[in-house]
Parts: structure tokens; sequence; C-alpha cells
């Protein structure tokens, strides 16, 4: 077992659950409640990891955090070293793969809240941020609870994006999945079995909390 | 300081007839808008209309839920709304005590915590307090740590009575608030806002399309229609005046005849009017077409004036015999033609030269041993007539 190659995926999937949380709800919170005609297209964008393969996410984030992009030539200038191939250009790449699953939980539990409930909450006078965390918080919170286990379990298996944006440098960018992957190149089929337990059970145990939670199956949108 | 507690009682007196005004205009589609021009004192002012008439629109629009696209809106002499003057207050900061008619309890906190809500910004003795008087008031102290989806229908309306009420709201807006409840739990709840608003003296607008709670609660009546306040008076004035049919068929008058004013008793205090035939109406197709007499109330009218009369299914008796000695001026013979039951009420209806409509109970329906076919008279109270302007 890969000590280090465990608590950086661990690292590396708490970090990217956190940031998740911070940009998913309200992203989750506008798609819940935008009347924009358009809204569908940000939900087609928001749902396409689900469906691309990872090499073609990890392949335009290399174009993007690379040195000819403005994003990497900026974050060159500000840090010193490149995006890519980094902790952070991976912590960028997972955001975004794993972005669906905690936006659409999220999503889906906003949108089944009776909007009179929060009318009702605004003529008692309770501010925007009373309300979103007396009411809103409250309401959706095994939608948030199902976004974080899903972000986190995610991020911890994902492996195309992570070998095309971060590669495989130990104690930087090698998570458990691309170890696997090494081990089996090796030949060490058993040490492989090991690693792959791992993430067997931590993922189980995710799903689980997931599915205690979701009494009803767990749709992937919220309007289906 | 909130709002309410700013305004002495003598501004609120001052402001006298114009408690609430409201005139704006608010588009909803191309095909409908709310537009409204009107002005309540304080009490209870019964809001009534088909449903799709703007009544939730406007409530919205009073409360700051919507805004309109241009008017005016004061509570108590303070303006909330004013589209010339750029003056739109939050809803936040309003303080309308507003009962939704789905209710929209908080479904993750207990009755008393529904109730509290309103109330952050006091300390946590003086939001007890009120609580506490709160939940006494409306009969609901028991309940205090049940959950919503733990409490009967009349119960969870109680707690949004008082969740609205707590914040001492300058007005109170309330959609619906107990419909869907049995008489007797309407009628005691009715009696508990009656009297919690008698104290506080401010402005109520009370939507409903029961007609028991139009004369049980209102002191006032406003009929809304495609948008707009058809009528506004004391419901005796707006019901049984002559007025549109539409507020007829609002006011539950299964029967509406077209009739005409033939003669006036003025020492009765009566007048016969003769059921007029339209022929462009089904119900009066019939070939063997017999007029028909009937003694209403005395209104200021001319033989010859067209006229409808409105008379309510539950107000009409049904008799197996030719009855005699009665005090009922109208005794119409005829034909029974169908009996349907609509919960626990019997629709019999009758031809008798026009069809009419009455209502039985199951009992009497038992007792009297009603077929199709069988022959049965029709007795209206003069005062069962209500008259309205004919349309045409």
């Amino acid at each position: 077992m890969d000590w280090q190659a465990f608590w950086l995926t661990i690292r590396l999937a708490t970090v990217v659950t956190c940031i998740l949380v911070v940009i998913g709800f309200p992203l989750a919170y506008w798609i819940a409640f935008s009347s924009w005609r358009w809204r569908f297209l940000v939900e087609a964008v928001v749902a396409l990891p689900i469906v691309l393969p990872p090499t073609v996410l990890g392949f335009y984030l290399l174009v993007a955090l690379g040195q000819r992009s403005p994003i990497g030539r900026w974050w060159q200038a500000v840090t010193g070293h490149a995006l890519a191939f980094t902790f952070e250009g991976l912590v960028i790449g997972s955001v975004l793969y794993s972005l669906p699953f905690a936006v659409q939980p999220l999503a889906s539990s906003l949108s089944a809240i009776d909007r009179r409930l929060l009318d009702a909450s605004a003529s008692l006078g309770a501010s925007r941020l009373r309300t979103f965390f007396r009411v809103l918080v409250p309401l959706s919170l095994s939608g948030l609870i199902t976004g974080i286990s899903l972000t986190f379990a995610h991020t911890m298996g994902e492996f195309g994006v992570v070998l095309m944006v971060g590669g495989n440098i130990p104690g930087i960018t090698r998570t458990l999945s691309i170890n696997i992957y090494d081990q089996v190149q090796d030949l060490n089929y058993s040490a492989a079995n090991t690693t792959a337990l791992v993430l067997v059970a931590i993922a189980f145990v995710l799903l689980s909390v997931v599915y205690s939670l979701n009494r009803r199956f767990w749709s992937l949108w919220p309007r289906t | 300081m909130t709002l309410l507690s700013n305004m002495s009682s003598t501004e609120q007196s001052a402001v006298g007839l114009d408690s609430l005004r409201v005139s704006v205009r608010k588009v909803l589609s191309t095909s409908f808008e709310l537009a409204v021009d009107f002005a309540v004192s304080s009490g209870i002012h019964i809001l009534f209309g088909p449903s799709g008439a703007g009544k939730t629109t406007l409530l919205d629009c009073i409360a700051g839920i919507s805004t309109p696209n241009s008017g005016r809106v004061s509570v108590l002499g303070h303006v909330l709304f004013d589209s010339a003057a750029r003056i739109a207050v939050p809803v936040t900061k309003r303080r309308i005590g507003y009962v939704f008619q789905d209710l929209a309890l908080f479904p993750h906190f207990s009755v008393e915590a529904n109730v509290a809500y309103g109330l952050g910004a006091l300390s946590i003795a003086e939001r007890n307090a009120r609580v506490d008087r709160l939940l006494e008031a409306m009969g609901i102290a028991t309940l205090r740590r049940r959950r919503p989806e733990e409490l009967s229908g009349g119960e969870r309306q109680r707690v949004a009575l008082a969740r609205a009420l707590v914040i001492e709201p300058s007005m109170l807006l309330l959609d619906e608030p107990l419909a869907g409840l049995d008489l007797p739990v309407r009628m005691k709840i009715a009696d508990d806002l009656r009297s919690w608003i008698r104290d506080t003296q401010i402005p109520v607008l009370y939507v409903t399309h029961s007609r028991d709670e139009v004369f049980m609660l209102g002191n006032s009546l406003l009929v809304l229609e495609q948008g707009r306040v058809i009528a506004q008076g004391t419901p005796h004035a707006v019901l049984s005046a002559p007025r549109s049919e539409t507020v007829a068929q609002l006011a539950g008058f299964e029967n509406i005849l077209d009739a005409v004013v033939t003669s006036i008793h003025e020492e009765r205090g009566t007048m016969t009017c003769r059921v007029r035939r339209v022929p462009e109406r089904k119900m009066y197709q019939d070939a063997g077409w017999r007029g028909i007499d009937l003694e209403t109330p005395l209104i200021r009218a001319a033989p010859g004036d067209k006229l409808r009369i409105g008379i309510s299914a539950g107000d009409i008796l049904l008799s197996t015999a030719a009855p005699v000695g009665l005090s009922a001026r109208n005794v119409l013979a005829g034909r029974l033609t169908s009996l349907a039951q609509r919960d626990t009420t019997i629709v019999a209806v009758v031809d008798c030269g026009v069809e009419v409509a009455a209502h039985l109970t199951l009992s009497a329906r038992d007792s009297l041993v009603l077929t199709p076919g069988s022959p049965v008279w029709v007795i209206v109270k003069t005062h069962s007539c209500h008259l309205f302007q004919s349309g045409n």
C-alpha cells in the first residue's frame, strides 16, 4: 500500500469537495430557481463531464492550463511555476470533472423545495441570508450530503483527467488510481489488489450513505 | 423599530376609511393583466372571485412578493409601493401578515419554531412571551412541539394564522385560510380571528370561495373578475342588490332565471315577475313552455323591466303532494327530472317549465320516495328570490 498516494488522494478529494460545496451551492441554486429560458444550456454544460471521456476534458484542460494559454501564463506570472503537472492543476481538473456530482443532487433537492416557503420567510422579515441558512440549507440537507459523498467518491476514483493533467509524480500527482495502474504495469498484482480493495471499500461506504439518505432511487437530474 | 410600533392609534384612526389603498397594474401575460384601484378601512374585507381572477397575484403585489408594473400601495398611511416616486419597500420590511393558500409552514420546524420565525430580532424572553400569547389565543398551545406533518388541517391553519399574527402586522392577507375545513371548525377559527382583528384594528384582505365565510366574516366584499374589481360593498348589498350575473354565480345561486317585471305590489313590498323564455338558452327551448310567475321582493323597478332571479338550490323546498296552508308565495308544479348525489347532498332537478335545481339531504330523499318522472311541487319563499340586473 502506497500511503503517500493514499493521503494525497484523500487530500485531493477533500479540497475538491470543499471547493465544490462553495461553488456548487450557488450554481445549484441558480439552476433550481432561475427562469432564464436558456438555463438548459447551463445544465447541459454542467453535465458534460458525465458523458465525455476523461481524456477529452483532460486534453482541453492541459491546453487551457498550458504555457500558451492566458490562464497558464497568468498562473506562471503569479506563482512562478506552471499549472500543469502540479497538485493545483489536479484540483482544477478534478473540480470540473466532479462538478455534476455536486451540483445535480443539490439542484434536485433545492428544486423540490416549495417556493412559497421562501416567500413566507421573506414576508416574516427574514433576510436572504437567514432564509438560506434557516430554510434552504436544512431542507436540502440530503442533497448536500449526497453531493458531498458523491463528489468525494468520484474524485478519489478518477483516473483519466489525473493522468492527462497531473501525470504521475509521486507525492504531487500520483493518486491511488494511478498507483494501481503502475502496480499492474509492474505485474505486482497483489499490491494492485490491496489498493483496489481500499478504493472499493471507501466507495461502498460513501454510496451506502447516499442511498440510506435517499430512500427513493437517486436520479442524476432534478427534473426527469 | 417596527412599522407597526411607529404608528400610534391616533394615526390609525386618522387614516380611517383608507387603511389600505391599492391602485396597481400588473401584466401577467399578453392576455391577462391585473388592474385594480380600491381603498378599504380596517376590519375584514372579503376578496371574492373565480379562480384565475387574480386574487393571489393581488395579494402578492400588496405583500411585495410580486412587483406591479405600475401603481401605488399604501397601508395605514405608509407608502409601500409607488412606481411614480420609485418607492418599493422590500417584502422583508413590509410587516404584512400573509397566510398562503397552501399555508407554507416550515416542515422542518416545530409549531413553536414556525410561530417564532418572524421574531428573530427580539430577545428570547420577549419572543417566548409573544409566541405563548399567540399559541394560547389560537388554541394550539398543547401542540407546540409538534411538526406540521403531525397536525390536522385545522391545526395547521391555526399555526399559519398564529405565525402571521405574531409579528404584529400592519395588515393581514389571508388566501383561503379556512378552505377544506368542516363548517364547525371553520366557524370556531373565524370567531378567534374576528376577535383578534377587532382588538388590533388592522385591515384584512380575506380570499374565499365560500359564501358561508362571506357572511360569517366580512363587513365588506370586493369581487374580482378577470383582474378587475367588478363590485365592492357590504356582502348584502353586493350579493342581494341588482348586480351582474357573474356576482350571482359567484354568490352560489344555482338557479338563475331570466324574468320580466309584470306587476308591483307596493303595499305588500313585493312584485311579480314572469320568467321569460330566452330562445338561445337551451333550457327554454321546450315547445310546451308555460309561463311562470314568481313573487319576489320589491326593488326599484317598473313593469316591463328585465332582470334575473337567483335562487340558491339550498333555499328550495320540494313536496310530493300539492302543499296547502304555506307562507311561501311561490309554489310551482313540475316533474322530477333527475336525482344525483354530490357528497352528502342530493341534487334534484325539477322541470316546472324551467329546470330548477334543489338540494336535499339524504334523509329527505329517503323519506320522500322520489323517482324521476314523479310529480313534485317546488316551493320558493319570496325572500329566497335574489334579483340581479339582466345582462341583456
